[in-house]
């Protein structure tokens, strides 16, 4: 990047520069700099750090390969982020009553929560759903649920992220259906499944069927949606959860990277064009609390994809070698202590997801450590994205921290770091492999618990946690409960359904349903014919079962 | 040198979200503790059978999903009816204030929040097994 001979002054002169520097040292604020995944900071970067990257090769220019800089020619000039809130909660109805909330207030893509019943394919009445129903998001059951929480929302218009992943098949069929109700072509539709089920073994830990029968179902629901639904985003691999557990940014960036990597040689294994599926491919990461850190995580996580689909999968349209990516903020960076520092938190989080150049962002409501959020958190939280977009000028101009000697060399050492971690896991045998020994599970654990010992040891200073601590305090924040007649209610729904259907019709497509998943048939086609008789989530995962086995966990500690 | 204390961990229901029960693991187990991890989805008889088998001094339970005012109680009841009460109960998870209060009325020895350290949980558990076991020494 530099001429030798400016190279070589510069550096008689940061010698000296050090020695001078050295006189200061003595005096410090913390014991070590380190970043939130505990790498070393240096003192100075200066143009020495990156001398050697080409900027036309290392950086090059937006909406050109590598895509250091952004996946757009003119990013958020030409249009900003999508401002995409996950909410969901209790009732299908009281979910759509949020939904049509957050569109009034300008929200621009609605994001389902489901909670964890629907999320292990369990239906509301299953003795495993016991308190669980409505908890941790809305609780569908079968096709009538879904149609209430879209009611009044049309879905040629609005793009919807679904948070689903070993159901996810069963929950896009719903979705589908409800479209052909509304008499909307799937052609049409716009939305995300997340869809990573990788990721749930790793860190989230939802899963219903073993790897291998869960990545044939995914891969099927991508054959689908080439040929039915070619807008739909059909996996959003995550890095979110696996960064909620506990992982460094690297292991956050390389984890996610590698699970991308097994599905799209999945998908050229199956026999599908790499051109065809991996534009509706898009990525979904953690914005955490130290800043740079971040920015360079998104920078070097599209360069690394870039050169991956382009080299080694040899894909040949540009749209397929673009990370987009969806960015959250950490929810584990938020503090149940004075809640409303959250607000803060989550503002700095969300910026640096902009500088890093997200394509949509969530950003968390202050009081997500107590509770769901409540209507007048969650508008603070989208209102901090609004206050990013227009307010900051930050969006006047696309990747405005490239060049800084620290970032462009924090970018380089992520890409190292998240390469050597590729390569370690395929030399121990790749994801599967690396699933089934707890490899992953046991790297995550140690940095979530070297963390942990960092703030306990005061290495770490958490405002209101080991630091500026008020001792008892009243929260005075309103807390969203979920009512426990949510439960009763749902229980009674999915009764009523089950009583009022056609059941020849439900059994029926239920048995073709497992001769498809038997044999090689498409199984997101089957499900669409068992959903469209309001045959349950419950009874669709059950019949499968059987078939693909159950997965467990061995207790990794 | 007395016995190791041992702690079964474990996280009932359907909530996957198991940091904060591992980082409790290693902290117990370099504390010193005997630290036995039931892993994912137990159900309260599943936890408290093992409790008994494994003959415990403490039952860790992590609950994240805000199912506790369903679990914790069918643990303590469970624990109660197989006369296994005189093992120390606590548990952590995002629990509002009002809900610790009730569930602590219930039987239930002490609950954590986030924010809580490691440390605060091992002493706890050291101080209150060591009250039970003096309790059972004068009996």
């Amino acid at each position: 990047m530099f001429e030798k001979g400016f190279l070589d002054k510069l550096s008689d002169r940061k010698t000296r520069w050090d020695a001078d520097a050295e006189k200061y040292r003595a005096q410090k604020t913390r014991p070590r700099f380190i970043t939130v995944s505990g790498e070393e900071i240096n003192e100075l970067y200066t143009p020495q750090d990156i001398s050697g990257i080409d900027y036309d090769a290392g950086i090059g220019f937006p909406g050109e390969y590598p895509y250091t800089r952004g996946v757009h020619h003119t990013m958020y000039r030409g249009r900003l982020w999508t401002m995409r809130q996950f909410s969901g909660m209790g009732t299908p109805k009281q979910t759509n009553a949020r939904y049509h909330y957050l569109l009034k207030n300008g929200q621009t893509g609605l994001s389902v929560a489901f909670d964890l019943p629907t999320l292990m394919g369990y239906d509301s009445d299953h003795a495993r759903s016991l308190g669980e129903v409505g908890k941790c998001g809305v609780a569908v059951d079968s096709l009538a649920d879904i149609e209430i929480i879209f009611d009044g929302i049309n879905l040629g218009e609005v793009s919807t992220s679904m948070t689903i992943n070993a159901p996810a098949s069963v929950l896009l069929a719903m979705y589908l259906a409800v479209a052909e109700k509304q008499g909307v072509s799937f052609t049409k539709l716009r939305g995300t499944l997340q869809n990573d089920i990788l990721k749930e073994y790793i860190a989230q830990k939802e899963w219903i069927y073993p790897p291998e029968p869960s990545i044939r179902l995914i891969t099927d629901l991508m054959a689908f949606c080439t040929d039915h639904v070619p807008q739909w985003n059909t996996i959003s691999i995550s890095g979110y959860h696996i960064r909620e557990a506990g992982s460094t940014a690297a292991q956050e960036l390389a984890f996610t990277l590698a699970d991308g990597f097994t599905y799209i040689e999945s998908a050229i294994k199956d026999g599908q064009d790499v051109d065809q599926f991996a534009p509706r491919l898009s990525f979904f990461f953690n914005a955490h609390q130290d800043f740079f850190e971040e920015i360079a995580k998104y920078r070097a996580a599209r360069r690394i994809f870039a050169r991956r689909m382009k080299e080694k999968y040899k894909a040949k349209q540009e749209r397929s070698w673009l990370l987009r990516f969806h960015t959250q903020t950490a929810g584990c960076s938020l503090t149940a202590q004075q809640p409303e520092n959250n607000i803060m938190r989550t503002a700095f989080e969300g910026l640096s997801a902009v500088m890093g150049g997200t394509q949509s962002l969530h950003t968390n409501s202050m009081d997500e450590t107590l509770a769901l959020p409540s209507e007048k958190a969650v508008l603070i939280a989208l209102r901090t994205q609004q206050i990013i977009a227009h307010e900051t000028g930050i969006t006047n101009t696309i990747d405005p921290l490239a060049g800084s000697y620290f970032v462009e060399a924090m970018t380089d050492k992520m890409e190292a770091d998240a390469e050597a971690y590729l390569q370690e896991i395929e030399d121990r045998g790749g994801v599967l492999k690396c699933i089934e020994d707890g490899y992953f599970q046991r790297e995550i654990a140690n940095a979530a618990y070297r963390y942990q010992k960092e703030i306990e040891k005061k290495e770490r200073i958490i405002v209101g946690i080991n630091e500026y601590v008020m001792g008892k305090e009243k929260i005075d924040i309103p807390i969203l409960k979920i009512d426990e007649q949510v439960e009763k209610d749902q229980c009674a729904f999915v009764k009523k359904i089950r009583a009022d259907r056609d059941h020849d019709k439900v059994k029926r497509t239920l048995d073709e349903l497992v001769t498809v998943a038997k044999g090689n048939g498409n199984t997101l086609k089957a499900m669409l014919d068992c959903v469209r008789v309001y045959a349950t989530e419950g009874e669709i995962c059950d019949a499968l079962r059987p078939v693909f086995g159950e997965y467990v966990e061995p207790p990794f500690i | 040198m007395p016995d190791k204390i041992r702690v079964l961990l474990a996280k009932p229901g359907l909530d996957g979200h198991d940091r904060g029960i591992k980082v409790i693991a290693a902290a117990f187990r370099d504390a010193g503790f005997e630290v036995i991890y039931t892993g994912l989805r137990q159900t309260p008889e599943m936890i408290v059978n093992a409790a008994i088998q494994e003959d415990v001094d403490a039952v860790g339970v992590s609950i994240l999903s805000g199912a506790h005012m369903t679990l914790f109680p069918a643990i303590k009841k469970l624990l109660a009816e197989r006369k296994a009460d005189n093992i120390v109960l606590f548990g952590g998870g995002i629990i509002p204030d009002e809900d610790i209060a009730a569930l602590e009325k219930q039987g239930i020895d002490r609950l954590f929040t986030p924010g809580a350290t490691t440390d605060e949980t091992i002493a706890f558990v050291l101080e209150a097994v060591g009250k039970r076991k003096k309790h059972e020494d004068i009996m």
